[in-house]
């Protein structure tokens, strides 16, 4: 204690160490590789769309409809030009490609899904802060937290995009909203445990903001178990779009999700199942894609949280 | 026990109200005019403002939520836009097939889940044990409308065994009734039973390596006792914890698995009065489902003292 220089040095090589060391644990995972594996490969999908052999997911010709997969039909374009186009998923009953609007649907859903993620974590991050930190926002807070929790998360979504009719905006957010009492209780029970250790309260009786306090000790030891979470609420995400757009209340049917691919093929199942297969495995991957990737995170960014589930 | 019992409810009903406000904000402070939706395309102004007078909808929000959470007490939901019926009457109509879809699925997943998951913590690292973690992790992820699909099309399409949708109430005999649920239950169950086994896995992992497990084994019981009696009863609150929140997983699957299998339950309900936008219906199936949620979840916490007579209030 004598020497406060030796002891600033002596901290800061040890977080050095540790965050090197989660790094690597987490490279080393085999979930958290196969998980970012696939997710990699979704998300060059869904930025190749155009290339990828595809035609416009909106386009549609009568003559083409209800075409089984493989089959060569044609394809009218904006501009009138009928063009030649094999319909690698089949069509239809509009006539449109179903493989271009599966590989457009990914798009949507990954959007949908990590901004899910980051509205529900910023929201409940700054709720949570709060929480921790004012004493008489605790518990108001928290009730309020408790009331959003009794409700089914699907029920929340579903009322708030019947509200506000669906688009992309209304969608994520009323995804994001039944996550936010999630983070909050976790961000709050963080800053509950942190504030008592003893380099909070170094940095308390050195004067430190309260604020600068939150960015710099509070933040910094949330981030893993936040990125474990979000990774959840992103595929949580990705399902309830697609649960929304499949029942027919959530983003609008011209928009390509695959919720929607396969709202459309409901009808038409007994004759033309792929209708809803092929959207149905491709939302499937995602969603376990992402899932594998949060368990190898919380076994390796997260260890107490690993135990505990 | 009984001041418990109190402060526990005392903890329930403020619960209980917020949710209530909530979904009362959540639906009154739409855009658009409840009256003009209630009143037709064809109405005049006049006859709109009549509608939003005796609807009370010109009064300020704080007073229509006291005539509204006044009605609500009372067990008036209000009256439903599109079906021109009560809510509770609608509800009450709807309320057979969800209940049935419901229990048969807990049922079935406990029953399936339970035993798998004590299997899997007992042989913890084996072959078994590795399957029914991806499985878990599968349950998850393959939503239950595509799931549902899959096991149509495979069941009832190609081996024709169930019925593909529909549903036959349990009063036209229990026969017809389970056959037409079987389906939607499995389907319904996988992510429940994905939910359970994982808990009990961990949970009962934990209890394996108590004193007691090696002392019950080291007296000569049998494994079967020493599983069941021992690692699961002392296992118990945290499955029981996990079966109560569940539930709103349950809850939302409901809604989807109904629509599928066209089965005319509280789910259907939901998804049809959002698309006809009939928001005291939306309001009352959504009251409904949380205060379910709530009370399972009340009792969950009030059965610890059975499971764990460690815990006494």
């Amino acid at each position: 204690m004598s020497n406060p220089n030796c002891e600033a040095l002596a901290v800061e090589s040890a977080t050095v160490v540790t965050q090197a060391g989660a790094w690597t644990r987490v490279r080393r995972n085999g979930a958290v590789r196969v998980g970012g594996v696939i997710l990699l490969v979704l998300v060059v999908i869904a930025l190749l769309a155009p290339w990828l052999g595809t035609v416009d997911p909106s386009l549609f010709d009568p003559a083409s409809r209800d075409l089984l997969p493989g089959k060569v039909g044609e394809i009218t374009t904006l501009e009138g030009e009928t063009l030649k186009h094999k319909f690698l998923m089949g069509s239809d009953s509009f006539g449109r490609d179903i493989y271009s609007r599966v590989i457009y649907g990914t798009q949507v859903s990954l959007i949908v899904g990590v901004f899910n993620a980051m509205v529900a974590l910023a929201i409940g991050i700054v709720f949570g802060l709060m929480a921790g930190y004012l004493r008489w926002l605790d518990g108001p807070l928290m009730r309020l937290m408790d009331g959003l929790m009794a409700i089914p998360a699907i029920l929340i979504a579903i009322a708030l995009v019947a509200m506000w009719r669906g688009s992309l905006l209304t969608v994520v957010i009323a995804i994001a909203i039944p996550e936010i009492p999630r983070v909050t209780r976790l961000v709050r029970s963080l800053v509950l445990t942190i504030r008592e250790e003893p380099y909070v309260e170094a940095a308390i009786s050195l004067g430190t903001p309260t604020w600068l306090i939150m960015l710099r000790h509070i933040l910094p030891n949330c981030v893993a178990p936040l990125i474990v979470q979000g990774t959840f609420i992103c595929a949580s995400g990705i399902l309830t779009e697609a649960i929304l757009s499949f029942l027919g209340v959530g983003l609008p049917p011209d928009i390509p999700t695959w919720g929607n691919v396969m709202a459309e093929g409901r009808t038409q199942f007994n004759e033309y199942p792929h209708n809803i297969f092929f959207p149905g495995i491709f939302l499937a991957i995602t969603v376990l894609a992402v899932n594998i990737l949060g368990d190898g995170l919380r076994d390796t960014l997260d260890p107490k949280m690993a135990k505990r589930s | 026990m009984l001041t418990f019992l109190l402060r526990r409810l005392g903890s329930t009903l403020p619960v209980l109200l917020i949710v209530s406000v909530l979904v009362f904000l959540m639906l009154r402070l739409t855009p658009g005019d409840p009256a003009a939706v209630l009143a037709g395309d064809a109405a005049s102004t006049e006859q709109i403002i009549q509608i939003r007078a005796s609807l009370g909808l010109d009064r300020s929000i704080p007073t229509q939520f006291a005539i509204w959470f006044g009605n609500l007490l009372t067990g008036d939901l209000g009256q439903s836009y599109y079906y021109k019926t009560k809510v509770t009457t609608l509800i009450g109509q709807r309320l057979e097939p969800t209940v049935s879809l419901a229990l048969i699925t807990i049922t079935l997943a406990v029953v399936v889940a339970v035993p798998l998951g004590v299997l899997a913590a007992w042989r913890f690292g084996s072959v078994l044990d590795r399957a029914l973690m991806g499985f878990s992790v599968l349950g998850f992820s393959v939503p239950v409308f595509v799931l549902a699909y899959v096991l149509i099309w495979l069941v009832s399409l190609k081996l024709g065994w169930l019925p593909v949708q529909g549903y036959k109430r349990i009063g036209d005999g229990v026969g017809p009734w389970l056959y037409h649920l079987i389906l939607p239950a499995i389907t319904l169950s996988v992510i429940y039973i994905a939910l359970i086994a994982r808990v009990t896995r961990a949970s009962v992992l934990e209890t394996l390596g108590e004193d007691y497990i090696r002392t019950a084994r080291a007296k000569g019981l049998p494994e079967v006792v020493v599983l069941m009696r021992h690692a699961l009863g002392n296992a118990a609150v945290p499955i029981i914890t996990v079966i109560g929140i569940g539930i709103a997983l349950l809850i939302g699957g409901v809604v989807v698995t109904e629509s599928v299998y066209a089965i005319p339950g509280l789910g259907r309900l939901t998804v049809d009065a959002v698309l006809a936008r009939d928001f005291p219906t939306i309001q009352g199936v959504i009251l409904l489902f949380s205060f379910v949620y709530v009370m399972v979840n009340l009792l969950v916490d009030l059965s610890y003292v059975i499971f764990d007579p460690r815990i006494r209030y």
